[in-house]
């Protein structure tokens, strides 16, 4: 498990990171949101070694890192970027190496990746040749060539087509499933809430939210339903304890004081006539995290 | 197949393996590049083409002869290997010789305390007249070690040599530098191994490099002068070569430090300018004292213990016989301890720049951290 622990980001007299505390379970797919500016970039930048902390630690399996851990690490920053003018293979061997591995086996790695991310073909043609989302696959594969035991990768779908989202989250499934703690920020929160196990949510440099997404989800549940009946539902508004939201014709949403209210709509409903829907709604990732940075 | 085919047996590398990995990148991406090597190869030609064409101009110097026609005895100037002798009758044939243009100049009797009288066509034919003078003998009390043309030439060689592969490979690492932070791939680089590792890697790769061409250079001269029968220059201009390229190996990374060091403070190519500018000149003064003050003992003096320009001033006063045994020695325990002092500081503005992309980075912050 990787715990980040109090880790405080001063510049100047700006904190751009506050006591930031969350941990990322093993084989945990942890989604990292926040508005730009929040301190994400920074957080997983302190993860890597490559910012040093004013104050807290990073432990890995509960023992604080130290650079030598880090080569366990797979980083995939927001500023991509690898050699334009070295070759795809030669560079992944090359990052590999200096990750530690040898060279054989940084070959061999080198040849499965690359397979693995639809990419065999272009390994002898330089970086700055290949399209954009080439480009991106070929990061991503720098970040995973040294098979690394942590995953950090900010912002890996930016820019991705849907076809390279799937392949890159089938790898991202892998490596977690091998029992690897991954954790990657975005901004497109519908990805977040699909593929995410937990999801983590910074603004302003403190961490406003951290757990799995249905705990997420139940801690910021509120009693809203959704009624769609044949004929018109303006009735619902009399009903006591209960507040509209929203109406249109056969349509409404409400908010219940509770269970016993929202029943009691139900059962109006169906003496006035069929219902085509009665549910409880979901609120989506997008409208909780407004909620929770506000 | 699934990534967990792949093998994990990883372990640290050492900071002399990473600066070695980082350093065999920087070679073998530099020996791809078609503009090395065209440079290289340029710079090898011009060395080998100036000897060559050293030995063509000294040698026909050396053997050109002058055809005179001489009227009366020419038994005393057939002695004279220089001249080419063409009998005439009289006056008017050694005239009318001179007016063809068969010879170059007449020889005839005169009413002068010489009793000879030299015709030209349009000019006094200066060697001529000297070869026919008579010049008191000349003792010099304080001889000079070497000619003092060849003196001139020897610094301008050592000058320009280290001026441009100085110059060549500056630019080069500090353009390796900023392409790292320009295409942000630094930042993967500093999550791998240490800044310093990194910093090393690129001097020592660089630095081989340079080393590389000057040693090519220097085989190239040498061997050029002994092809070419200068054998004697080479006896002079030996030792002075070899120190040239033990200064050069230390003052280059010297050097290349400062360039690294220099770049990571920005982070465009067109920005590189900018902040070598301060390193190019500790580069071009050397070479600009060199032209101007070659034979100026003091300058050369200074020259040779300031760390900057000991690789042009002290094998220079080598090859003139200025420097005792032990100077050399002394001034490279002083660039290399100066070298020293560069790393360590250079190495903490490379690092805490590193990652600074965006405005220049000023030295101070970066010193700070």
């Amino acid at each position: 498990m990787l715990q980040i622990d109090g880790v405080t980001k001063r510049y100047g007299d700006r904190t751009a990171l506050d006591a930031v505390s969350f941990a990322v379970g093993d084989g945990r797919l942890t989604g990292f949101v926040g508005g730009n500016g929040a301190g994400k970039t920074t957080t997983m930048r302190i993860i890597l070694g490559v910012l040093s902390a004013d104050s807290g630690v990073v432990r890995l399996g509960g023992s604080a890192l130290g650079p030598d851990d880090r080569r366990r690490f797979g980083y995939m920053p927001e500023e991509r970027g690898l050699y334009a003018k070295m070759k795809v293979a030669e560079q992944l061997v090359y990052l590999a190496r200096l990750h530690g591995v040898s060279r054989r086996d940084a070959e061999a790695n080198t040849t499965d990746l690359l397979e693995r991310l639809e990419l065999a073909e272009r390994r002898d043609d330089t970086v700055e040749s290949l399209s954009l989302g080439n480009q991106q696959r070929a990061q991503i594969a720098a970040a995973l060539v040294h098979s690394p035991e942590v995953l950090i990768l900010d912002e890996p779908f930016s820019g991705l087509d849907p076809m390279a989202v799937e392949t890159v989250l089938g790898v991202l499934h892998d490596v977690a499933k091998q029992g690897a703690p991954v954790l990657f920020s975005s901004h497109q929160l519908d990805v977040v809430e699909r593929l995410c196990d937990d999801v983590v949510v910074i603004a302003n440099g403190q961490i406003r939210a951290s757990g799995s997404k249905q705990q997420l989800h139940d801690d910021n549940a509120v009693r809203q339903f959704e009624l769609l009946v044949a004929s018109d539902a303006a009735w619902v508004r009399e009903m006591p304890g209960v507040a509209v939201l929203d109406f249109d014709g056969g349509y409404a949403l409400f908010e219940a004081d509770d269970d016993e209210a929202a029943q009691g709509v139900l059962r109006r409903a169906l003496q006035q006539g069929p219902v085509a829907s009665f549910a409880p709604r979901h609120r989506s990732l997008t409208e909780i995290f407004k909620e929770v940075v506000k | 197949m699934t990534i967990a085919d792949t093998r994990a047996n990883t372990r640290a590398n050492t900071f002399a393996q990473s600066a070695v990995l980082v350093a065999d990148r920087e070679v073998r991406m530099r020996l791809r590049s078609k503009a090395f090597i065209i440079s290289s190869v340029i710079l090898l030609l011009a060395v080998i083409a100036s000897i060559v064409a050293g030995s063509i101009f000294g040698a026909s110097a050396s053997s050109a002869t002058t055809r005179v026609a001489v009227v009366g005895d020419s038994a005393a100037l057939t002695q004279i290997s220089s001249l080419e002798i063409t009998e005439a009758g009289s006056v008017d044939e050694a005239e009318t010789l001179v007016r063809a243009g068969d010879v170059e100049a007449a020889i005839v009797p005169g009413d002068g305390p010489t009793g000879i009288r030299i015709l030209a066509l349009d000019k006094a034919p200066g060697e001529l007249v000297q070869l026919l003078s008579a010049s008191p003998e000349v003792t010099l009390l304080e001889p000079a070690a070497q000619n003092s043309g060849l003196a001139y030439l020897v610094g301008l060689g050592f000058g320009i040599v280290f001026f441009m592969a100085a110059t060549l490979f500056g630019t080069t690492i500090a353009q390796s530098v900023v392409e790292e932070k320009s295409t942000r791939v630094v930042e993967i680089l500093m999550s791998a191994i240490s800044a310093r590792a990194l910093l090393a890697g690129k001097v020592i790769g660089n630095t081989i490099l340079a080393f590389g061409q000057i040693v090519l250079i220097a085989a190239a001269a040498i061997v050029g002068l002994v092809v070419t029968g200068q054998d004697a220059l080479l006896g002079d201009l030996g030792p002075s070569i070899v120190w040239f390229v033990v200064f050069f190996a230390v003052g280059f990374v010297l050097l290349a430090a400062l360039f690294a060091s220099a770049a990571a403070l920005v982070s465009r190519q067109e920005d590189i300018g900018s902040v070598t500018t301060p390193v190019m000149m500790l580069v071009m003064i050397p070479y600009f004292l060199i032209v101007f003050a070659w034979d100026n003992d003091l300058v050369l003096t200074i020259m040779s213990y300031v760390p900057f320009s000991a690789p042009i001033g002290m094998p220079m006063r080598i090859y003139l016989g200025t420097a005792e045994w032990w100077e050399p020695l002394l001034s490279l325990l002083i660039i290399l301890a100066t070298t020293v002092v560069v790393v360590l500081f250079g190495s903490k503005i490379y690092a805490n720049s590193l990652l600074r992309t965006g405005a220049r980075v000023k030295v101070l912050d970066a010193l700070r951290g």
